[in-house]
């Protein structure tokens, strides 16, 4: 085990460059998931179609979608053969954060969607009553969830900093190129490089714990929020109660 | 010129018809209210003035234009009206912010939101609640913030629906002295839906009767209160003596009206042999203790048979061969020693009967 501490004191620079590569990676894709999926789940929740149920049913049953499945179809796709080819990404950084954007998609999509439903119809129709157009409405809806939305993004971003079928696949873990944490963990368990190895999961266990606490902190300023709320509104309750009583006594 | 107008309009939900054929006109400059009990349509109405909701039929002309159904047009209608609704939704923002979302929306400048926004906070008497969580006001203060919201983008037309429902006294009249300020001060068409009787009274030039869906009297209040169309709507203005009779005699426009066997004299253009309805309003009998001589063409004795308190007023219900209801205040009760099984003496004028046709 010392080994393993000396191993991540000596900022040994291949490992530090992929735990950079692995935070680069899915904080790029997350970001243009969410791109992609803020606006588009919005559409999802606000527009009346038909199939819309079976729509976002298809979107959650991706929630599991395997990474090395995700990773096949983005090779199919990248390969020189493929229809996107010509863009010459396969085995660059551009091909993993194309695969963990795909990947992530559905997670984020539904998460987006089922955040929206919780909010008031209320809320989106006084806004579109006093003027609000239908972006501007559903910007309000989403004002109105934004932890629910934090917490989507998040699982998002852990689902890609954590995966390595994408990586190994589409990315050809070359080093100080494509090469992550998760694909380093991989290709160094393989070589018997244990203590290199566990020093990096270490390094992923430490994001992860970081993206959660982050989390957490997040979602219970959020609650913190509502109880103040809701302490205000109690001891409102209790005042104005007591002023009816005086008046009446 | 008219502002607001509404042809044949309809909605139904899953098969269930909630409007039908609703035919109105508002003019600008207009305060009209819209009456009717619980679950007549007012809010569906509403909700379809202010193009949040498509009609099943009819059409919807603001300004002129037809906005029933253009997405383009009702956004742009839209923004020249506002809505205040029965339930107020606040956003999950300060009390500043929540105000001032309408002008961001049309894309007002920030410097010329500031003013207008701190003047309508002010008007409605909650400037110093701006940066106050939106959330943690009382219901009374959320109507306020609301009704600040909806003014501050100065709308053309302000629909408001039951505006001072479910609130204490005090914030119904802070918000009553609001909207009076308003629409005395503001060249503003208001478009109010209210089951409150006195404050449509209080605030309309004219009023609207809506029940189950229909649109059945439209007119100044006095001509909705004093003389109603229908039983219905008698009974909804509180018209609570509804005597139904037939006419027995006529002498030009005095009509005697044959109840239960007693006559009653009123002022009609019905005929001798018609089915009709008496409607007198309580407020408009005098009771006394004897048969004293008086201009009143009207005079029944019977007993108390029943006494009910009524906020300050008393309603007495007295037996003169048919049931009278009359009120009083309780002072009134008090001096002239009435109780349960006394004798009195129920006087009105025959202008005081509203006669209308009967429907059986």
């Amino acid at each position: 085990m010392s080994e393993v501490w000396s191993y991540l004191a000596s900022f040994d620079p291949e490992v530090w460059d992929a735990a950079g590569r692995s935070l680069w990676f899915a904080v790029t894709s997350c970001a243009i998931a969410t791109l992609i999926c803020l606006p588009l789940g919005s559409l999802i929740h606000f527009s009346k179609f038909r199939g819309k149920g079976f729509v976002v049913s298809v979107v959650q049953s991706l929630y599991c979608l395997p990474t090395v499945l995700v990773g096949l179809i983005v090779f199919s796709l990248l390969s020189r053969a493929g229809p996107l080819g010509g863009l010459g990404w396969l085995f660059s950084p551009a091909a993993i954060i194309f695969g963990q954007a795909i990947l992530i998609s559905p997670v984020l999509l539904g998460l987006v969607i089922s955040a929206l439903s919780g909010v008031d119809k209320a809320v989106t129709e006084t806004a579109t009553s006093l003027g609000a157009s239908g972006i501007q409405s559903a910007i309000v809806a989403i004002k109105e969830v934004k932890y629910g939305i934090v917490t989507a993004v998040v699982v998002g971003f852990s689902r890609a900093v954590s995966e390595v079928g994408v990586s190994i696949m589409v990315g050809g873990n070359i080093n100080l190129y494509t090469r992550n944490l998760t694909t380093s963990i991989s290709l160094a368990t393989q070589k018997g490089e244990l203590e290199k190895a566990w020093a990096m999961g270490i390094i992923l266990l430490v994001i992860a714990l970081v993206i959660n606490i982050a989390l957490y902190w997040l979602q219970r300023k959020g609650k913190v929020m509502e109880w103040k709320v809701m302490r205000w509104l109690s001891f409102r309750f209790r005042a104005s109660g007591r002023s009816t009583t005086g008046s009446v006594s | 010129m008219a502002l607001l107008q509404v042809s044949g309009l309809g909605q139904e939900y899953n098969g269930q018809r909630i409007l039908s054929d609703v035919n109105l006109t508002v003019d600008r400059d207009e305060v009209f209210a819209l009456i009717g009990p619980t679950g007549a349509g007012k809010t569906t109405l509403l909700r379809l003035l202010d193009l949040l909701d498509i009609p099943s039929s009819g059409e919807i002309f603001f300004d002129g234009t037809d906005v029933t159904r253009s997405g383009r047009r009702r956004l742009e209608a839209r923004r020249r009206m506002a809505y205040v609704q029965q339930k107020p939704i606040v956003f999950r923002t300060d009390v500043y912010a929540n105000v001032a979302c309408g002008l961001k929306w049309r894309r007002e400048k920030k410097e010329a939101i500031r003013p207008k926004v701190e003047s309508a906070l002010e008007l409605v008497d909650m400037a110093e609640f701006r940066k106050r969580d939106a959330r943690t006001l009382s219901g009374g203060e959320m109507q306020r913030i609301a009704i600040a919201r909806a003014l501050v983008t100065e709308p053309e037309l302000l629909l408001l629906d039951e505006p001072t429902a479910n609130l204490d006294p005090v914030s119904v009249s802070k918000i009553e002295e609001v909207l009076a300020h308003v629409i005395a001060d503001r060249r503003i068409t208001v478009l109010m839906a209210t089951h409150d009787m006195p404050q449509g009274q209080r605030l309309a030039n004219r009023i609207g009767v809506l029940t189950d869906g229909e649109l059945l009297q439209v007119g100044t209040p006095s001509e909705i209160f004093c003389s109603p169309s229908s039983q219905a709507i008698a009974q909804l203005v509180g018209v609570e003596n509804i005597l139904a009779g037939v006419v027995r005699q006529k002498d030009q426009e005095l009509t005697i009206i044959n109840i239960d066997g007693h006559d009653i004299q009123a002022i009609s253009a019905f005929d001798v042999g018609d089915k009709v309805h008496a409607l007198i309003r309580p407020e408009d009998i005098t009771l006394t203790l004897s048969r004293d001589p008086s201009s009143a063409r009207n005079v029944f004795g019977g007993k108390v048979s029943k006494m009910g308190l009524m906020g300050p007023l008393v309603r007495i219900e007295i037996d003169c061969g048919f049931p009278l209801l009359v009120t009083l205040t309780a002072i009134s009760l008090e001096e002239m020693g009435i109780t349960s099984g006394s004798q009195v003496y129920a006087s009105f004028k025959a202008t005081g009967v509203h006669v209308i046709k009967r429907q059986d």
